[in-house]
């Protein structure tokens, strides 16, 4: 049971840990299978922003930092290459003659940024190395970015950003260092649209999109860059964050400002297959497991993540099918699990760890049991799904 | 007789009613009636000394008398025994003077008889020589008439068997005629009349050919009355007399019966499509009354058709089970008809033209019932009434829940209308005006449903006693189905308000959201509690089959009012919110004037929260808040907060103090209580306002969150936080939170801000004050 307690770590800014540094960008290093690796970047306007790659010891509990700075502004949104555990994407705010600007680069960590932590974590301390820039996603035709999608399980090749209207879909070409518009689509219509966010599909070979702009979320057919549906008014206000279902291809989770998570079949977009409403304020993050679908993850600005199981809309609703010969081997067993069944979907556990807005949640891309949240005092928990539930999913 | 009377007479006691029965005796002994006397001697005692006695011994008394008494009481015997022989005396004399009358009478009477007698014998013996002569003469006078009395005989014999004979003879011609005048009847009585007779002669060959024309003729009648018979024209009297004359003329019983119930089918079925061209052409108007006769006239000549059918057809057996089916089978498709009739029957106007119809329905099938005892088709009928019934109720329900929608529409119409006249400030004065005329029309429409849905229970309906209108009816059908069932309907509309209006963006007015939300409340304090009480009074159910208890319904209500008042919350609390992120994302924060004012929309947040307050005050009550602080009023307010703000604001800028700020605010949030911001509110002014000001501030914190300040937008900022904080304190239970969420406002912006100066505390009040 010990190995349940949440992991509590808090940010602070490297040179001199003066205070907590808001932050907002998280992503688990997805290219890294082996070590439990997740990327935190700032937000200070007055600082350098720094990138922290926490990397978490499951055995030992401990957790294991390493800083890189960020000098071009504060980073609002981070995303690991699929490919390339070193390269990353941010989008970032930086101010230039009393204007913001938000703009979005592939950067590519120092290659020994590893070794160099280990030999002496005081030195690293206090002189952090600094990312190494590969290329800008930049296009001045196309506004403000909001986020960078790499292409899921793809070779790094391919990303797309969302900027004001436009969706940009980027060639990374020469080893990444330079990025060429191959194709965009635009979000057209009356009054100031925007996108909010949006999520890469990791099916269909990763031809579609799914964006979100105010209530509205959209999809999108990379190979004509047209929409391809339109759930109008899916949340009663702002489509904070969507989730692709990894293991189903038409499901798609969604959360925003009216508290609510909602999951839909994209097939059918007149009503939402399910809607949760278990938060107290917005919902910012929703995130699927990555190998048990009905795993899902919410983050809020009230200060709470939920874990919730939604066995019913996964892809295995009647639990894990069980082979013949598992059955033959452990007949005890099944006839035990059986006595469960049938399973209901409820919020398995609600973490409180957190004292300000959580405004992402990350499943670890190594260990699909374990996952990180991030506050926006700089408050990151590493937490784990309960031991019964991983037992019940597995056995 | 004397010397005996003498001696009787001087012995005799002084008793005189024993001494004259003395005298009897010794005239019956004369007589010879000695049985008194008999008796007599036997009872009497042998005492020689017995002066009364037969062996009375004068010696022996005299000298016992001698011995036995002095002188004084012997000559007191001697002048009372003197006494004694003088009264005896005087009797006997009496006696014989009396009697002696008497015989002289009866010896006259005697020789007069013996005169009348001699001359009574005379007469009678010329009596009987005149009786000897009558015989005689009569007996010769018989003798002389014999012969012409047994030829008269012979001759009256001989009429009446020319009179049958003329009859048979006639018999053909006047079967023809009857023929012709169709007087069916008289003929086969006549015919009946003659028939053994011609079989028993059927040998004489004119007998034969009389019995033949009959037969043939008979024939022709029957063929006729077949015809007439198949041609079914007639009406049911007319063709049950044909079965009877039929069955007189051996025709076979079942061949007929099968005839006669396929005669009446198509009678009936005749009536039957009348009853549906009627059905058609008033599908929905009320002729009621009319298809109902026709009904009526059905059943009727239904039950016709049995009586007449059970007197013919009585002895054969066999027959029974066919006009089971034949009912059966009409009256199936009777309530068909029936049934289409009353699911035509959709106006829930007057209800007692309906519970009528079903009564007299009800009644006509009670007649068929006794007609025909083992018959399903009453209890068909009693379904069908059940159906109705049951079907009436469920009309009912959703004629309530229409009527409770439209009244929903109607206050939805009055909430708009003064709000487009006066411009919104006189709509919530009726609001609880509204709230009040709504409840009360619900009401009366309840009670007058269920006066009339009473109709189906009432005493002198005939199915009222059926066990279904006395139990299941009452309880599951009015109170479960009807009442129970429409208390849920406004409870799961008013959620249905909560979930259609938070998805596409609120079409339901919030007022509307408290309305039903008080509404629902007091149903759950009172009115549902009433509304059964009176159902229970009404429809008391004898067999306590469980039912929804109030709790249950009243708990649903409070659910509901829990709902309606969170969303109206939430809905208030988003239409601030918006403007308040509006005016937050339009903003050009980094390049913005010094503040000069406090922004027009902080008013227009203070404005609105004013007026919902007022409307909330409407309708519920001001609820607890916590105790405020003695120095809650403006002033020493804002001195509390901008100490505070200065300190973190200054703690944030100035490095010099780094731990202070961190400090502060950690601390702070160590000892605030978690906020919900989106949770319920409970029944009161305070607590909804509450939760709409936490709703909109931490929209606003969070929107200040995502953008990035310049030095006049985080005065602008601050000023504008200074005047919420003037005015939205006095709404909420307790003002913390409203400095908290103020606090974390102004300090986000301030983490946002790239040149963070703060305004002078001072400089801020003014502006908020001229504001």
């Amino acid at each position: 049971m010990e190995d349940d307690a949440p992991v509590i770590y808090g940010l602070e800014f490297q040179p001199c840990s003066v205070r907590a540094p808001q932050a907002r960008a998280l992503s688990a290093q997805t290219a890294e299978t082996d070590a439990i690796r997740f990327l935190v970047g700032t937000q200070s306007l007055k600082f350098d922003n720094q990138i922290h790659i926490i990397d978490f010891d499951d055995e030992n509990n401990i957790i294991n930092k390493n800083v890189l700075l960020h000098q071009a502004g504060e980073i609002w949104h981070i995303g690991a290459s699929p490919a390339d555990k070193a390269v990353l994407t941010t989008c970032y705010n930086k101010t230039c003659d009393s204007r913001v600007v938000s703009c979005a680069a592939v950067w590519r960590m120092p290659s020994d940024w590893e070794t160099g932590s280990h030999e002496s974590p005081d030195d690293t301390a206090h002189n952090p190395q600094t990312l190494e820039l590969l290329c800008h996603l930049n296009d001045s035709a196309h506004g403000n970015a909001a986020c960078v999608l790499w292409e899921p399980m793809g070779d790094g090749k391919r990303v797309i950003s969302l900027a004001d209207n436009h969706a940009l879909l980027w060639d990374l070409q020469e080893s990444s260092t330079q990025a060429v518009v191959s194709n965009t689509a635009t979000l057209e219509g009356k009054g100031q649209l925007k996108f909010t966010s949006g999520k890469w599909s990791p099916h269909h070979n990763c031809s579609q999109l799914a964006t979100a702009n105010d209530t509205a979320i959209r999809g999108w057919d990379l190979r004509t860059m047209s929409q391809i549906y339109c759930i109008e008014n899916a949340h009663g206000q702002l489509v904070r964050d969507l989730d692709f279902n990894p293991n189903r291809q038409y499901y798609l989770a969604s959360c925003g400002d009216d508290c609510k998570v909602k999951f839909w079949d994209v097939r059918n977009i007149q009503e939402p297959v399910k809607s949760l409403e278990e938060h107290s304020h917005w919902v910012w993050s929703v995130r699927y497991n990555h190998s048990h679908d009905q795993l899902v993850l919410t983050a809020s600005s009230d200060s709470r993540l939920i874990l919730s199981n939604m066995v019913s809309i996964s892809s295995e609703p009647f639990g894990h099918l069980v082979d013949d010969e598992e059955l033959s081997e452990g007949e005890d067993n099944h006839q035990d699990d059986k006595g469960k069944e049938p399973l209901k979907d409820s919020v398995v556990s609600t973490y409180e760890e957190h004292e300000d807005s959580v405004y992402a949640a990350e499943w670890s891309s190594a260990d699909p049991w374990l996952f990180a949240s991030l506050s926006y005092d700089g408050r990151l928990v590493i937490n784990r799904v309960p031991r019964a539930l991983k037992y019940r999913i597995l056995l | 007789m004397d010397g005996e009377a003498d001696e009787t007479v001087a012995v005799g006691d002084d008793c005189v009613p024993g001494r004259r029965r003395r005298v009897h005796g010794m005239l019956k002994l004369y007589y010879g009636l000695n049985e008194e006397g008999k008796a007599a001697e036997e009872s009497e005692s042998l005492d020689p000394c017995d002066i009364n006695g037969p062996h009375f011994d004068p010696e022996l008394y005299l000298n016992k008398l001698r011995r036995e008494c002095s002188l004084a009481e012997l000559m007191d015997q001697e002048t009372c025994m003197v006494k004694q022989i003088r009264s005896l005396d005087s009797d006997m004399q009496t006696l014989v003077y009396e009697n002696y009358n008497k015989f002289i009478s009866a010896t006259d009477t005697i020789r007069k008889m013996k005169n009348d007698f001699k001359k009574m014998e005379d007469e009678m013996d010329c009596l009987s020589a005149n009786m000897a002569a009558i015989t005689e003469f009569s007996a010769s006078i018989s003798g002389t008439l014999q012969d012409q009395h047994t030829q008269i005989t012979k001759l009256s014999g001989v009429h009446t068997l020319l009179r049958k004979l003329q009859f048979l003879f006639e018999l053909p011609a006047r079967l023809n005629k009857c023929l012709e005048l169709q007087a069916y009847a008289q003929a086969v009585s006549s015919h009946r009349r003659a028939r053994c007779v011609l079989q028993q002669y059927s040998h004489l060959p004119s007998f034969k050919g009389i019995q033949d024309d009959c037969h043939a003729i008979m024939d022709k009648l029957a063929q006729e009355l077949r015809q007439k018979f198949r041609d079914g024209g007639s009406s049911a009297k007319d063709l049950s007399e044909c079965v009877e004359l039929l069955l007189q003329l051996d025709e076979p019983a079942e061949e007929l019966c099968d005839k006669f119930l396929s005669h009446a089918r198509s009678r009936l079925e005749s009536d039957l499509q009348g009853l549906e061209a009627e059905i058609r052409p008033y599908p929905s108007a009320a002729k009621d009354a009319s298809a109902r006769r026709g009904c009526n006239e059905f059943v009727s000549s239904l039950c016709l058709v049995i009586t007449s059918y059970q007197e013919l057809f009585i002895n054969h057996a066999q027959t029974g089970e066919l006009l089971h089916a034949f009912v059966d089978n009409l009256a199936a498709r009777y309530f068909s008809l029936v049934e289409r009739r009353i699911q035509e029957e959709k106006s829930v106007g007057d209800n007692s033209l309906l519970v009528r119809a079903l009564d007299r329905f009800h009644r006509r099938l009670q007649a068929v019932a006794k007609l025909l005892p083992g018959s399903a088709v009453p209890n068909k009928g009693t379904e069908i009434v059940i159906r109705a019934a049951t079907e009436r109720v469920k009309q009912y329900l959703s004629a309530l829940q229409s009527f409770y929608m439209d009244s929903l529409t109607d206050v939805r119409q009055a909430l708009a209308t003064p709000r487009l006249s006066v411009a919104g400030r006189d709509a919530p004065n009726s609001l609880p005006e509204l709230l009040s005329s709504l409840s009360a029309s619900i009401l009366n429409q309840i009670k007058s449903v269920l006066a009339s849905v009473h109709l189906f229970t009432a005493k002198d309906i005939t199915f009222s006693n059926k066990p279904y209108f006395k139990g299941e009816f009452c309880s599951q059908g009015v109170r479960e189905s009807l009442v129970v069932s429409f208390i849920k309907f406004v409870c799961q509309s008013s959620r249905h308000f909560c979930e259609s209006a938070g998805d596409k963006g609120g079409s339901t007015p919030p007022a509307l959201l408290l309305l039903l939300s008080r509404l629902c409340l007091d149903y759950e304090t009172s009115t549902i509690s009433y509304i059964l009480t009176l159902t229970d009074e009404q429809f008391l159910d004898q067999h306590h089959s469980p039912v929804t208890p109030v709790t249950t319904l009243c708990a649903e209500a409070k659910e509901a009012a829990q709902k309606l008042l969170n969303h109206y919350v939430k809905v208030q609390g988003l239409i601030i919110s918006q403007m308040l992120r509006k005016s937050v994302e339009t903003r050009d924060w980094v390049n913005t004037i010094e503040p000069r004012n406090v922004r027009a929309v902080m008013k227009r947040v203070v404005e609105d929260t004013t007026s919902i307050d007022v409307q909330v005050g409407l309708l519920y009550e001001e609820g607890v808040r916590k105790a405020h602080s003695s120095d809650s009023s403006k002033r020493t307010f804002s001195v509390y907060s901008s100490s505070r703000q200065q300190a973190r604001y200054a703690a944030s800028y100035t490095p010099s103090a780094p731990m202070d700020t961190n400090l502060l605010s950690n601390i702070h949030k160590l000892f605030s209580e978690r906020i919900d911001i989106f949770s319920s509110v409970e029944f009161n002014k305070v607590s909804v306002m509450t939760g709409i000001i936490k709703i909109s501030l931490k929209t606003f914190l969070e929107c200040v969150r995502l953008r990035t300040f310049g030095r006049y937008g985080l005065q602008q900022i601050q000023v504008d936080c200074h005047y919420l904080q003037m005015y939205l304190w006095r709404f909420v239970s307790d003002e913390n939170l409203v400095h908290f969420l103020l606090d974390e406002i102004v300090g986000s912006s301030a983490h946002r801000c790239l040149d963070p100066a703060p305004m002078e505390q001072s400089v801020i009040e003014v502006i908020c004050e001229r504001g």
